[in-house]
This record gives C-alpha cells, sequence and structure tokens, in this order.
C-alpha cells in the first residue's frame, strides 16, 4: 500500500518535471512571443501599446497572474486571450522560461 | 604611346560619364524587422540596389520620404530617426530621439520631420535637413500624465494631427513659427484611438477607437464643430472578437466618396459615406483586417490580416463591395504597397523572407525579391501624397 502510494507520488512528480511542450512546440512558442506577442509587445518585448514583458517589469507579478493574463486576457484593454492557441501548460512553460529569462 | 595614353584617358572618361544617372521617383524602402536593415529597392525593375544597415530595432517601423525624393525618413521602434540618402544608398544620420516611438510624418513644406512617440509620450519636431530638434510637444493630460502618441499625420496649412491613445484626445500643431507650435485639443473623442489617417485632400482626420466602438471624424475645414463620434454602435460587447494585432489606419483607403476602415473585434470592413459619415455597407471578411489599402484607381480594395490569418490577402471590389479573391502569397503577410498609378502591388512576406509581387489586375505574380523578415514597404511615391 506504502509502496504503491509512493510509487504513484514519484509518478505525479514525474508527470510534473515533464510537464512542458515537446521541443517543436517551444521552437513554436518562441516565435508566437517573438513575432505575435512583438506585435503588441515589441520584439525584444521592451514595450510598445503593450507593457515591457522583460524580466524586470515582472519581478513583482506571481505566475499565476501572469498565465492568467495571457490565458484569458484583459477584458476592456488590447491584451487578447490566448487559450486557443496556448494551453495550460504551455503558458505556464512560456512564463518561466520565455518571459522570466 | 601618346596614342595609348590618349586612349586611357578616353577610357577613364567615359567610365565616369557613362556612370549611370540614378532617378528616385521609382524607388521604394522595404524595411527588415529583425536586422534593424532596409532595402533600396527599384520598382520598375523590381531589384534591390542596396542595403542599409545600422537602423536600430526596425521591428516596428514607418518611412516618409522628403519632396525631391531623395532622402527616407526611418521611424523606428527604439525612437531612432535616421536619414537615408536614396541617391548615393547612404545613411546620412541617425538619432535617437525617445524610448519608444511608433510613427512620423513630414511637413506640407517638406521643412520638419515629426516623430509620435509612446515613451515619453509626446510628439517631438526636427529639422528634415540636419535631424537637429526644433520643439517638443509633451502629450501631458490629467494631473500631469503622458499619453502614448499615435496617428501622427500632416495636415494641410503646416500642421501636424495626432491622437493622444491614453487620454482619448487629438492635438491639432500648427508649426508655420517653426519654433512655438501652436496647439488646438479636441478632448472627449472616445476611448483609446489607436491610429489615425488623413483623408487624401487632406479635409478629413478620422481616428480608430479601441476603447470603444466607432471612430472620431475631425473636419479640418469645421473645427470649431468638434470631433465627432460616428458609429457608435456597429458592434455589441458581447459579439466582439478577440484582436491579435492592432489594425493599422496608416495609408489611405478611400475610392470615391467612400472611406473604408478595418473593424475592431468584428471579420469586417466597415464602407462610410465621406460625405455623411454613415455606414454604407459591412463587408465581411476572412479575419481580422490590419492594412486596408485602395488601389490608387480606387477600384479595388486590398487588406492583409492579423494572426492567425496573416498567411492570406482579400480584394474587394469597389463596384460590389463585396469580396471578389482570396490569395495566399505565403506566411507572415505583414504590409502591401501599390505603385504609384496601381498596376503593381508589393507584399512583405515575414516568415518566408521575400516580398511578392503582383501584377494587381490580372493577379499574376512578377517577382519575389529576397528581404529578410519584410514588415514594410514604403515607395518614394509617398512624398508627393498629403498624409503619407
Ligand atoms: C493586441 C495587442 C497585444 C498582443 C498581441 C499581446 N498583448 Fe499582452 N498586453 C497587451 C496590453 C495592452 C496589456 C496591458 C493590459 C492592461 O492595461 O492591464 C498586456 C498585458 C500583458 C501581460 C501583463 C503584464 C503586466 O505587467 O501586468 C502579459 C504577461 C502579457 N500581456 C503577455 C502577452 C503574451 C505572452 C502575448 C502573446 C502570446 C501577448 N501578451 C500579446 C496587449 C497585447
Amino acid at each position: 500500500m506504502i509502496i504503491r502510494g509512493l510509487l504513484l507520488l514519484l509518478l505525479i512528480m514525474a508527470r510534473n518535471t515533464y510537464a512542458e511542450p515537446s521541443a517543436e512546440r517551444q521552437a513554436a512558442l518562441r516565435e508566437l512571443v517573438q513575432q505575435d506577442c512583438g506585435a503588441c509587445h515589441g520584439l525584444t518585448r521592451k514595450g510598445g501599446i503593450g507593457p515591457s514583458l522583460l524580466p524586470d517589469a515582472l519581478t513583482a507579478k506571481t505566475d499565476d497572474y501572469l498565465i492568467t493574463t495571457i490565458l484569458n486576457g484583459r477584458p476592456g484593454t488590447a491584451m487578447p486571450p490566448w487559450r486557443s492557441f496556448i494551453s495550460q501548460v504551455e503558458a505556464e512553460w512560456l512564463v518561466d522560461n520565455l518571459l522570466r529569462k | 604611346m601618346l596614342k595609348q595614353l590618349l586612349f586611357l584617358f578616353w577610357l577613364a572618361f567615359s567610365a565616369i560619364t557613362l556612370a549611370e544617372p540614378r532617378a528616385t521617383g521609382d524607388l521604394g524602402l522595404i524595411i527588415e524587422r529583425e536586422s534593424g536593415s532596409a532595402l533600396i529597392v527599384n520598382t520598375t525593375e523590381h531589384k534591390q540596389l542596396a542595403r542599409i544597415e545600422n537602423l536600430g530595432d526596425t521591428s516596428h517601423a514607418s518611412v516618409v520620404f522628403s519632396r525631391d525624393q531623395r532622402y527616407a525618413y526611418l521611424f523606428a521602434r527604439d525612437g531612432g530617426l535616421s536619414k537615408i540618402d536614396l541617391l548615393q544608398d547612404r545613411l546620412v544620420k541617425r538619432i535617437v530621439q525617445a524610448g519608444n516611438s511608433i510613427g512620423g510624418a513630414i511637413s506640407q513644406d517638406g521643412r520638419i520631420v515629426a516623430v509620435s512617440n509612446y515613451t515619453p509620450g509626446g510628439v517631438k519636431l526636427f529639422s528634415a535637413d540636419t535631424l537637429e530638434p526644433i520643439a517638443d510637444i509633451p502629450a501631458e493630460y490629467g494631473a500631469s500624465q503622458r499619453s502614448k502618441v499615435i496617428g501622427l499625420a500632416d495636415a494641410p496649412g503646416q500642421r501636424f494631427i495626432f491622437s493622444l491613445f491614453d487620454a482619448g484626445e487629438i492635438w491639432l500643431a500648427d508649426v508655420s513659427d517653426h519654433q512655438k507650435p501652436s496647439l488646438e485639443k479636441f478632448k472627449n473623442i472616445g476611448k483609446q484611438p489607436y491610429d489615425g489617417l488623413i483623408t487624401p485632400e487632406g479635409r478629413y482626420y478620422v481616428a480608430g477607437l479601441f476603447g470603444e466602438p466607432g471612430m472620431s471624424v475631425l473636419d479640418l475645414w469645421h473645427t470649431e464643430a468638434g470631433a465627432k463620434h460616428i458609429l457608435p454602435n456597429y458592434i455589441k460587447e458581447d459579439e466582439k472578437l478577440p484582436v491579435f494585432k492592432m489594425p493599422h489606419l496608416e495609408g489611405w483607403a478611400m475610392a470615391g466618396d467612400y472611406v473604408f476602415l478595418p473593424a475592431i473585434g468584428k471579420h469586417e470592413v466597415l464602407v462610410i459615406d465621406s460625405r455623411t459619415w454613415q455606414l454604407v455597407k459591412a463587408i465581411p471578411v476572412l479575419g481580422q483586417p490590419v492594412f486596408v489599402r485602395a488601389r490608387p484607381d480606387a477600384r479595388q480594395v486590398w487588406l492583409n490580416f492579423a494572426f492567425p490569418d496573416n498567411h492570406q490577402l482579400q480584394i474587394i471590389d469597389v463596384k460590389d463591395l463585396a469580396v471578389s479573391n482570396t490569395l495566399e502569397p505565403g506566411k507572415g503577410v505583414l504590409h502591401l504597397e501599390f505603385s504609384p498609378r496601381g498596376e503593381q502591388v508589393w507584399v512583405a512576406l515575414r516568415d518566408d523572407n521575400q516580398v511578392v509581387v503582383y501584377d494587381s489586375y490580372h493577379l499574376k505574380e512578377l517577382a519575389r525579391i529576397p528581404a529578410k523578415k519584410p514588415n514594410g514597404i514604403f515607395f518614394s511615391a509617398r512624398a508627393h501624397q498629403i498624409g503619407l
């Protein structure tokens, strides 16, 4: 029973650490951020009609807040919802690996 | 010996005199968005003449031309203002005048170049000759806040007109006295004007609104009447589709009395009668329009689209006010530019690293010109058009 529980835990942990987009999707997301997010946030992410998305500008903001913004957009502003093109897992990866770095 | 020497002289002399003089009336610039460069092209021969480098962050850029069509002024994202010599293929001067800028314009007399900035929000004026600063117009509103400035255009009477995105205002600056521009402000013109255009004769300024439906129109013959909010009900809040890229109004799309404008949050092109500013028709199109441009003969209007439909182009037949063709020229269709009389249209394909040239009457491909991630195409004929 305990062993089973441990195994399950291991499995979940493994799943979590490996919950990231495929290499192909990562490349596509990188391109999406540069080109399509870049249309409003700038190719270098230093800002345009949307604010800067450089690490410095985001330090005070939580992952959850950023992920929610990306997936749902911000009604009443020019920030559109991306959930038809970006999954939850992809948004998490994007924030951790593209925006925070 | 003497004969040989004379022959040599003759050779050298003829090489000099035979060096082709270059005209600039059929030249253009293609901006390369990731490499901070631009190509000078000949639009008659479909040929690249030179690549100009060190133009800064050209990921968003636009260009105006001197009235003699010799110089191009390029406004880059990083606040860079560059003066390029189309005759000598060289960058004459580049200054960085702000932190983040969006566009620019050249005055009616060609002596002043104006740049519109996001940060610090405002407009700055420079000598077209030397790029020395002439005047600064900070876009202050409310409790000394600064607004992003968009939709900057030249207006007749040595004026510039522009909109304040955050403040919801239109400002008209008379720069007849170069050092001391006089300002007229139009307030509460609507929420979040995102771009503006001036009609080809320079009479009407139209600012598209993002924060609420419709546009704001200012009649420059009757500024005392103020700006008028048109089409305030063309879309309901709950039918709005997401907009993945802001449309541009740059480049007029006037065909006869009709103005063609992108709807926002609706996959439509709005046809508006410029005599009454009433909606004539909403033409369904395949995505969120970005650039909507009339062919100079006004028979067709061509448009491109925001992500995820940015691999397509549609053509509206003005006679029927309906889409007549859909093209798939390639990936990342970012911009299009007509030749002065409209027989050609050049289309920038960012992800295919090329520009495709069409015969716009027979929809036949004429050429594909390599360019690195092209995002904007500007022909020198703009030099003689109000608002471009
Ligand atoms: C059409 C323009 C537009 C596009 C395209 C766009 N954004 Fe935004 N974004 C905005 C605007 C405007 C805001 C500011 C919203 C506000 O005022 O609260 C914003 C805000 C954000 C924020 C919150 C930043 C903060 O400091 O609170 C994040 C994160 C973000 N965008 C990420 C993205 C990503 C990732 C993409 C591409 C997948 C993207 N955006 C594409 C316009 C855009």
